[in-house]
């Protein structure tokens, strides 16, 4: 079995797969079942400044947006910070992190953006034993409204300014999260590096209206007639998480930042996506929050699997292994050149491939008398929208053509060479930027 | 209890009412919402489906899954029933694994078709339950069509007229309407007087009458229909059986199978209807499936079901001949009855094992003896009389595709007629078809009479 030890900007964990900054890691009775389970690690739940503790709604906090057979496909929170005592939350953490000494316990921490209020609590986390600690500078719902979570993550300077501040009152990793409610997420990331942030980690939550309750007029989940955007998370925020991720890989600027991949991360393939997109390690929530601690055990098993298949016997040897192949759209080979083409084996008959090409793509899919769906090539741009409607997987794939054909649509030879937008004879800036 | 299955002869009560009102549950219990949310959302809402091509009414079956997924469940009540006025009763009925469940894509891709036929009911039941009629008649026309029969093909085609603005009287032989639905199907398959209510949900249209106890022939003249009524729609089923041309078939306790089904569905209670210790039921049709099938659920010991040729030539669906060896029928293949012979008190039928050879039916010469006490012959129906000039082809009256008879202002639809399966959901397509049909040729003629 490979060896799935995970070492994150020195914070070591059995695995790479932590529990985020959420319910889940709310409290020592749950983070203790989460160890029992399996977790490598957890980010505590975000703790707040001395005092009395926020309050949550006492209506319903969660809504979701489902898929097949009610699917848990997106999930949205209003919940706030913990909002249990300071004291306690510490004394649980330090106990907690002394019986399970081989986890990771990273504590989140959201305070005002005064320098006093970062000076008072770090210490205090220092003192609990924890590996770490993460600015929650993400959450875009109520905490926002009092000038804390995603109002400074939305701006760099501030970033920079608290992450320096705990650089200079706490001795271990600082991880900034980010929130994804922003324009271009290397400018919040740049300016973490630029605090001396240890690592990034990366999604918090994205700003939403799950639904709309139609009878009573007000957005879901709705307390006493009005409802409020909440965070949104779960499976369906992991391309636009990813996209982040990558984002923040390869940019040269910050290409050297560890970065913690949180976002919709539901099985093993999930985590190795962010993995070998740049990710040292992974944060889940909203899979536990759907299916209870136990799914860490398929992630595990999974990671492990796959590791074996490929050759790979640290987690080191996959991380980043993607990121040289994302590229800008210019980069494109346009000489590359492929059809859909359906297994008449496998075909079931449906028609879906060809309602979605005939009426909204190319009209490349012909329909005969007794059902038989295939493919004309001539019309055919390869746009992949016929492989992913289709029920059956791999009923329809892309097939490349080889150099020295014709692609019979554009009557052209199809070229060995690569030839992108950069050169393309349509481009009007192609030459000069030669 | 007074009697038991061993009890010998032919006698009522052999189960408690318990037993028999577990034995005659609905066959495929109705979904309740979540099955019904899950089940829908299986449909892959296929192009040019072929689950609609396969119903015989051509009901937009991916629309109206759809709509129940969506949470609109009148409009996906309104989607059947626009095509299928008693869809109601084909998704109790229908043999759906034969039809738009054997055609649906999840067959092919997994032996496990969506559930069209509960899913209609689901919908259908919905809104007779709210007893809500979602359609609406046009203006009056003027115009009266008489209906012979109040069976689906009748009924579908007195809707349709109805819609259209004309007015309906239907003439009904028997003292109820329904037609098969009421008198011909297991009870298994509508139970809770369910013909009866989709009957009274039916005419709740408007511009329907029903008259009972109007026999074409006898009761009531076809010529005097046509000088009364601007068009007449003949829906009068099969009344006759046919019958088994073997020596001893006129003997007592060799009873009709339909008439066999009719009684039991008629009865107050199941525990007043008789049936033999030993029944063999001959045919091997849905009406021969239901008959072994109920004589079974009744409390018979030993029910032989024997067919003269063999399991894929019979007419009723492989899962129906499932369905009667699981409740314990014994189906006998290639076997055709010779003599039925009385022996003290019970009966002995002799059957002749038969063969195909070059696709003709032949006695191999073997023979065996079946005891029974009762012998329910299940081996088709006939119009058992010509009715006036209509022209008759293969023994039941000749209609074009739009289902006109020979004479100019009569049509039929339904079981009496050459075209199309004898199935209720076949007789509902004919009926509205036709219906559609009469409304054209009238509105040729409103527009002529208004020239």
């Amino acid at each position: 079995m490979a060896d799935l030890t995970s070492n994150f900007v020195g914070i070591k964990s059995p695995n790479p797969f932590w529990l985020a900054s959420a319910p889940p890691t709310d409290k020592e009775y749950n983070v203790r079942r989460a160890f029992e389970a399996g977790w490598g690690g957890v980010v505590w739940k975000t703790l707040g400044s001395e005092g009395p503790p926020v309050v949550n709604v006492n209506g319903p906090r969660y809504g979701v947006v489902h898929g097949s057979d009610r699917r848990v496909l997106g999930l949205n929170n209003i919940e706030l910070i913990t909002d249990r005592d300071l004291y306690k939350n510490l004394e649980e953490i330090k106990r907690v992190k002394q019986d399970y000494p081989d986890r990771a316990i990273v504590v989140s921490l959201m305070v005002p953006c005064e320098e006093e209020a970062w000076k008072a609590i770090l210490p205090l986390v220092e003192e609990t034993g924890a590996d770490g600690i993460e600015l929650n500078f993400g959450c875009p719902h109520g905490m926002a409204e009092r000038g804390m979570g995603s109002a400074v993550g939305q701006v760099p300077e501030y970033i920079e300014m608290v992450t320096s501040w705990c650089k200079k009152y706490y001795s271990k990793p600082v991880i900034v999260k980010l929130t994804p409610n922003i324009t271009d997420v290397r400018k919040p990331a740049a300016a973490a590096q630029a605090g001396g942030a240890d690592a990034v980690s990366l999604i918090n939550t994205i700003n939403s209206i799950i639904s709309v309750d139609l009878d009573i007029m007000a957005p879901s989940p709705t307390i006493d007639g009005k409802g409020t955007h909440g965070g949104y998370c779960g499976p369906a925020v992991k391309p636009i998480a990813m996209n982040m991720v990558a984002e923040i890989a390869r940019n040269p600027e910050t290409s050297e930042l560890p970065i913690s991949g949180i976002g919709g991360i539901t099985t093993w393939r999930d985590a190795a996506e962010y993995m070998v997109l740049g990710c040292g390690n992974v944060q889940v929530c909203t899979a536990a929050m759907t299916y209870g601690f136990k799914i860490v055990q398929e992630m595990i098993s999974g990671l492990s699997e796959w590791m074996d298949e490929k050759g790979y016997s640290s987690t080191d040897d996959f991380v980043r292994q993607a990121v040289p192949n994302v590229t800008d759209w210019q980069f494109l080979n346009l000489n590359y050149v492929a059809k859909a083409s359906i297994n008449q084996d496998d075909c079931i008959s449906c028609g879906r491939c060809y309602a979605a090409c005939e009426d909204t793509s190319h009209q490349a899919i012909e329909m005969s008398a007794d059902r038989k769906f295939s493919v004309i090539d001539s019309e055919c741009v390869a746009c992949n929208l016929c492989v992913e409607v289709c029920p059956v997987e791999s009923c329809i794939t892309m097939v490349q053509q080889e150099p020295g054909m014709i692609d019979p649509r554009t009557n052209k030879v199809v070229e060995e060479k690569h030839g992108d937008w950069t050169t393309h004879p349509n481009n009007p800036s192609a030459f000069a930027a030669e | 209890m007074a009697h038991s299955t061993s009890t010998l002869g032919i006698v009522s009560g052999r189960l408690d009412s318990e037993l028999l009102e577990q034995n005659f549950e609905d066959l495929h219990a109705p979904l309740s919402k979540h099955e019904a949310l899950v089940a829908s959302d299986r449909c892959y809402f296929c192009h040019d489906a072929p689950c609609m091509t396969a119903c015989p009414t051509s009901i937009d079956i991916p629309l109206f899954i759809r709509q129940i997924a969506t949470g609109t469940i009148d409009a996906s009540a309104k989607t059947i029933l626009s095509q299928n006025i008693l869809g109601g009763m084909c998704a109790r009925v229908c043999p759906t694994e034969t039809l738009c469940e054997e055609a649906c894509v999840r067959e092919v891709a997994e032996g496990k078709p969506v559930e069209i036929g509960r899913l209609q009911r689901f919908a259908t039941d919905n809104i007779m339950s709210k007893n809500v009629h979602p359609f609406d008649r046009k203006a009056s026309s003027g115009k009266t069509i008489a209906v012979i029969g109040a069976g689906p093909a009748g009924l579908a085609c007195a809707h349709k007229l109805a819609t259209f603005g004309h007015d309906v009287i239907i003439y009904e032989a028997r003292e109820k309407g329904g037609g098969l639905n009421e008198f011909g199907i297991a009870a298994y398959k509508s139970n809770d007087d369910f013909a009866q209510k989709e009957l009274e949900w039916l005419l709740s249209i408007g511009g329907i009458k029903i008259e009972y106890g109007k026999k074409v022939g006898s009761e009531i003249n076809l010529d005097q229909l046509q000088l009364d009524y601007d068009a007449i729609f003949i829906g009068m089923g099969l009344s006759g059986v046919n019958s088994l041309r073997c020596i001893g078939e006129e003997l007592e306790n060799v009873d009709n199978a339909v008439n066999f089904i009719s009684e039991l569905r008629q009865a107050d209670s199941l525990l007043n209807v008789k049936v033999g210790r030993d029944v063999v039921v001959i045919g091997g049709g849905m009406t021969a499936v239901d008959a072994a099938v109920q004589s079974k659920l009744l409390g018979s010991q030993n029910v032989s079901l024997v067919y003269r040729r063999g399991k894929k030539d019979m007419s009723a669906s492989i899962y129906e001949q499932d369905l009667a060896t699981s409740k314990g029928v014994r189906i006998i293949y290639n076997a055709t009855p010779l003599e039925v012979v009385k022996n003290n008190s019970t009966l002995n039928v002799k059957f002749g094992y038969t063969e195909t050879i070059d696709s003709k039916l032949k006695q191999t010469g073997e023979t065996f003896n079946l005891a029974a006490n009762q012998v329910l012959k299940a081996i088709g129906q006939n119009l058992s009389e010509e009715i006036n000039s209509l022209k008759i082809s293969n023994g039941k009256i000749y209609v074009d595709q739009n289902g006109q008879t020979n004479i100019s202002n009569i049509w039929a639809g339904g079981d009496c007629v050459t075209t199309g399966d004898d199935l209720t959901v076949t007789a509902v397509a004919q009926g509205r078809d036709a219906a559609i049909d009469i409304n054209s040729q009238l509105m040729k003629q409103i527009k002529k009479e208004g020239q």
